[in-house]
């Protein structure tokens, strides 16, 4: 059985993530010990509060060095997709830089309430394998209210206003807004194409 | 494209689901993870569950069930009901909640929405408004789970919620207890009222007693998400049904 380390860096809501993994069959490693991240088949990355918040806390963690080291597939979620990119217009401190692109802010307007909370659909783009089976206009749950604009790395797009990237990949690192733990069938087939990699 | 929200709240007492009629006599209508489970395998949004009596009795909800829901669904949940501290907004989420949802607490102490938004983030700090007409003014009504307890918290209801937004909530559910469990319609009047000046998503809650009446909700008040309990318990509205139904008139929905 795989074994996926789910770090917890005290920043993150991780008890859904954690029941959608063990929902999959895998085995879930709940920890901020730097060997058994580095040495996990696979890694998850949560995310939940604001920008500098939730970096100084992972930054505490001292998780931050193996991060960097990781070569196996690792999934940001939400926050923690924008913690691993190279900053955000919500906080001072600088991201993990270990994919591309700054988190800007939605600006409100009417019909277009901020925090982007609820389903909205995905578009994915090209033929990621993490987007496996994914029909375009699938919904899957968001809830915030910076985005990552899209990049050479997103692979599925969404649309609120102005098109964001919902899921991005670069290298072994990828990243989903919307919350996969949350989202019924499409986000539980997101995280079994996740384990599946 | 966002969709709306169709969302059944469970008000729980006693480890169980309960109902009652504007807030009072209670029924007990269920099993909270059956409930819960058989709503998510319908195609709700989201779920809610109100502790009722917790703000006035100063309990607080017991965690088992929380975790337990929180293993079963595979959908946002929020928990409402005596969070009072950061330590209890903590523990809930910890036992797997999506969301809090204040209430009481907030209207004792307006800057605990400021403590919680701080720790925890907006998005998952939700204020529930209880809004009362009298004499063509809406007040927010405080300790609504209980008659012999509830009081007036002397605030104007759309003041209170910008007021929460401003503090960072960032989301409102505004409860129309004129409509709660009469099933006579959402109180669109004061809902676009309160869309029109509040930014963040609005939850419309109390009064839904047919379909067509969801479809006005959403096409008048702009609401993001519409909240009901007795006529989803009660099954007279099939949440399948609905969500077709609102789609084929026009309505963004999740099918």
């Amino acid at each position: 059985m795989q074994r996926v380390a789910l770090i917890n860096s005290g920043c993150a809501n991780i008890a859904s993530v954690r029941y959608a993994l063990l929902r999959q069959g895998v085995e879930v490693d709940v920890t901020a010990d730097p060997e058994r991240i580095t040495s996990a088949d696979k890694v998850i990355f949560p995310g939940v509060g604001s920008f500098d918040y939730a970096l100084e806390a992972v930054q505490k963690s001292g998780v931050v060095e193996a991060m960097r080291s990781l070569s196996q597939p690792t999934l940001g979620i939400c926050l923690g997709m924008q913690m691993l990119a190279e900053g955000s217009a919500e906080g001072q401190k600088q991201g993990l830089g270990l994919i591309q692109g700054r988190a800007q802010r939605f600006v409100d307007a009417p019909g277009r309430s901020v925090p982007h909370m609820g389903w909205n659909q995905l578009n994915p783009q090209g033929d990621d394998p993490l987007m496996r089976g994914i029909e375009p206009g699938a919904y899957v749950y968001f809830v915030h209210s910076f985005y990552l604009p899209p990049s050479p790395y997103t692979i599925a797009t969404c649309d609120y206003g102005l098109p964001f990237t919902a899921a991005l990949r670069q290298d072994n690192f990828w990243g989903c807004q919307f919350h996969p733990e949350l989202s019924a069938q499409v986000g539980a087939k997101i995280l079994s194409n996740f384990l599946a990699l | 494209m966002l969709s709306r929200r169709i969302i059944p709240c469970l008000d729980v007492a006693d480890g169980k689901v309960v109902k009652g009629v504007q807030f009072k006599n209670h029924e007990i209508v269920g099993e909270i993870v059956d409930l819960a489970q058989r709503y998510v395998d319908e195609g709700a949004d989201e779920l809610v569950f109100y502790h009722i009596t917790a703000s006035a009795d100063r309990q607080t909800v017991n965690l088992d069930w929380v975790d337990a829901v929180a293993q079963r669904l595979d959908i946002p949940f929020c928990v409402a009901g005596g969070i009072r501290s950061v330590a209890d907004a903590a523990a809930r989420l910890e036992a797997g909640a999506d969301k809090i949802s204040i209430n009481s607490p907030a209207l004792e102490n307006p800057d605990f929405i400021d403590e919680m938004v701080a720790a925890f983030g907006s998005q998952c700090i939700v204020i529930g408004i209880d809004s009362l007409e009298v004499d063509g003014q809406y007040q927010v009504k405080q300790y609504t789970g209980r008659p012999d307890k509830m009081q007036d918290s002397r605030r104007d209801t759309l003041t209170w919620a910008k007021e929460a937004v401003e503090r960072g909530a960032g989301e409102i559910v505004l409860n129309c207890m004129n409509q709660d469990g009469v099933r006579q319609g959402y109180d669109i009047r004061q809902l676009a009222a309160v869309r029109d000046g509040v930014s963040v998503p609005l939850i419309a809650s109390g009064g839904a007693g047919t379909m067509q009446h969801f479809k006005d909700v959403f096409e008048q008040a702009d609401v993001d998400g519409a909240l009901a309990a007795s006529v989803f318990h009660k099954k007279i509205i099939d949440i399948p049904e609905l969500k077709a139904w609102l789609r084929d008139q026009g309505q963004p929905m999740r099918i």
